[in-house]
């Protein structure tokens, strides 16, 4: 088991009344899963990422990753479990627009006190496993929009993380470019990565070994309400 | 920490108007206080080198009635007062950090000296064999007293330079004869003080009106003093001290047994005192340091101005890469590490600042040397304390917005695109 969340709860604030977002949301995911997240805009899966993400702490309820108890834990403290245990792939890939593309892999390795040579040697090695092994000087605007998504994918692994989050990792490149994330995120699945992805795109969530819809803050797992 | 100075350089640079333009208080007001701090250290050393000489180390002693020099000129020979002996002389020379000591009499207006119908209207001196030394006077030209002119009192003069343009403007003055109260001596030679002297001023007065009261010098040895004037005059002392520092010190030490040895009553209001031109210096250099202490005050107001330009700007800055903080904090960075990278970028800010400023304020101060004639010694304290002042205020303005930074929450900073 890499993560489990048992009755999870969060509430954002409208003023003083709280608005549920998430309602008792139990799930798990072991090693090797590959996890697709569907639901409409509003429905609460960027809550949920960012709550599985450690991003966010739950207002009730448990969540364990990695052995420790998010809910828990100190601003810094759930840096460096960002940092050790999670790889993220956002849908505008955040990088860096001064640094060219070995940099920008290396920037997690950097936090983690890699010393520069290794980072350098293994944000490159990085870059070859999702084919930019050409490209590793480039900054972000001299490449196209599929390629940066692959640095960042390239950054989100570079840490060797346990799991990795997608959020929309398609959501801005066009068919070509996003039939290949997804062939990359198949490729690393297959070598044991586990991967979870949230999306609204049926054929994007379908690539996915397991599929959960989220709706109205309630996530079915398919397993019934006992689970 | 190298990482973050050089991505903040890389920063200015990739907004160089904008980073120009938040620096230029930190310019202005490090350079305005370079200037000021680098015309009052050129003034106070001008005043310290006109006052004591640049290397003289010469401290006059001269007698005192109640709060006013003795002037021969004026008055009669002071009763109770004795004659300095061979004895409290050497007294003196053992004195701590005294090199030398020399007896002299003098008049600082001689109104009986004629060369023909001109009369000469500088100061005269007796000097004994040390005297010339002390203050550093080499011959130009003609010869120098013997010790046999300084053991009989031979009637021989040595003139300054000055005198001898005053009285001969241009002609050999070499052995023309003086009268001296209708005494004839004969000039053997001119002298001057050597650079590292001049200018030797030696009292305060003559400070303020050095250029155009003084006729110049006349030396005799001090033997034949009383061949012109009287005996029993009450001499003059001229120690040379080891060092500049000393000065007051031996100067006053030197004073007190001259008092101790020579005022028989103490009620006569007679007394020796050093003419402390050390402490003469300190005074003109604290009024001068004063006036021009305020200014800095003053340029101060510019760095405080310019500190909240840098924060206003920094804060701009944190605003414009909210989504780069976001992302670091996703991927991992901790709240201290996103504090510094902010915090290095507005002290790298100030401080490039700062050494333009520094830069500027040496080249005002070296224009207003050269256009004003005002004197500029450069500071390197000054300059050290400036460059790290200029990172302190990086730190200082720096400090809200890098903390604001540091504080972003990660979604709220990933969700603004």
């Amino acid at each position: 088991m890499i993560l489990a969340m048992e009755h999870i709860y969060k509430d954002y604030y409208q003023g003083k009344t709280p608005v549920p977002v998430l309602k008792d949301v139990n799930f798990r995911m072991d090693e090797g899963d590959y996890v697709a997240i569907m639901g409409p805009s509003g429905s609460g899966k960027t809550t949920l990422m960012n709550m599985v993400g450690c991003l966010d702490r739950p207002t009730r309820g448990t969540y364990i990753l990695a052995g420790k108890n998010i809910g828990e834990q100190k601003d810094d403290e759930l840096a460096d479990i960002r940092n050790r245990y999670l790889g993220f792939v956002f849908q505008s890939f955040y990088l860096l627009p001064k640094m060219n593309a070995t940099d920008n892999v290396a920037l997690p390795l950097l936090y983690a006190g890699v010393p520069k040579k290794e980072r350098t040697e293994r944000a490159q090695e990085a870059l070859r496993m999702v084919g930019l092994g050409e490209r590793l000087k480039f900054l972000p605007n001299q490449l196209s929009g599929g390629q940066c998504q692959r640095i960042a994918i390239a950054r989100a692994m570079v840490g060797n993380p346990t799991l990795l989050l997608a959020d929309e990792p398609t959501g801005a490149l066009d068919s070509a470019s996003g039939d290949q994330v997804m062939e990359l995120f198949a490729q690393l699945n297959a070598r044991g990565t586990t991967v979870l992805m949230i999306t609204h795109e049926l054929a994007i969530a379908q690539c996915a070994k397991k599929i959960y819809h989220i709706r109205d803050g309630i996530l079915d797992t398919g397993e019934g309400a006992g689970a | 920490m190298l990482e973050n100075i050089r991505l903040a350089f890389q920063g200015i640079w990739n907004h160089k108007l904008r980073s120009f333009l938040t620096m230029l208080g930190i310019i202005i007001g490090i350079a305005a206080i370079i200037t000021i701090v680098s015309t009052i250290k050129g003034t106070n050393e001008q005043i310290k080198q006109n006052l004591i000489g640049a290397r003289t180390n010469a401290v006059v002693i001269k007698l005192f009635q109640n709060d006013y020099e003795y002037e021969m000129n004026w008055s009669p020979v002071p009763e109770g007062v004795a004659v300095i002996s061979e004895q409290t002389r050497d007294e003196l020379a053992q004195l701590d950090r005294v090199e030398a000591v020399s007896l002299f009499h003098t008049r600082s207006y001689a109104d009986s000296i004629y060369y023909g119908n001109t009369q000469f209207t500088g100061a005269v001196f007796g000097v004994d064999e040390r005297y010339l030394g002390v203050y550093g006077y080499r011959l130009c030209y003609g010869r120098g007293f013997t010790q046999d002119d300084y053991d009989r009192g031979s009637k021989v003069l040595l003139l300054s330079t000055k005198a001898a343009g005053t009285l001969f403007s241009g002609a050999n003055p070499i052995g023309k004869t003086l009268e001296i109260a209708g005494e004839p001596f004969t000039i053997v030679g001119v002298v001057e003080q050597s650079d590292s002297f001049k200018p030797t001023i030696e009292t305060l007065n003559d400070y303020y009106t050095y250029a155009d009261t003084s006729g110049g010098a006349l030396f005799l040895p001090d033997k034949a003093w009383p061949v012109v004037y009287r005996y029993d005059e009450p001499q003059n002392v001229a120690l040379k001290v080891a060092s500049t520092d000393d000065m007051t010190r031996a100067g006053k030490a030197a004073a007190d047994l001259l008092t101790e040895r020579q005022v028989a009553d103490r009620n006569s209001g007679f007394s020796y005192r050093s003419q402390d031109l050390l402490e003469q210096a300190q005074q003109l250099q604290a009024m001068s340091s004063s006036t021009n202490s305020q200014l800095i005050w003053i340029a101060g107001i510019s760095l405080l101005v310019g500190g909240i330009g840098v924060m206003n700007i920094m804060l701009v800055s944190v605003a414009e890469r909210t989504s780069e903080i976001g992302l670091k904090k996703a991927i991992g960075a901790r709240k201290r590490r996103i504090l510094w990278q902010f915090l290095t970028e507005a002290a790298a800010l100030t401080t490039l600042g700062g050494i333009l400023g520094i830069l500027a304020g040496i080249g005002l101060a070296q224009l207003l040397s050269q256009s004003l004639q005002i004197p500029v010694a450069i500071s390197v304290p000054a300059i050290a304390i400036s460059a790290l002042f200029s990172m302190v205020i990086g730190v200082v303005f720096g400090l809200l917005p890098a903390a604001k930074a540091a504080r972003m929450n990660p979604i709220d900073a990933l969700r603004r695109e």
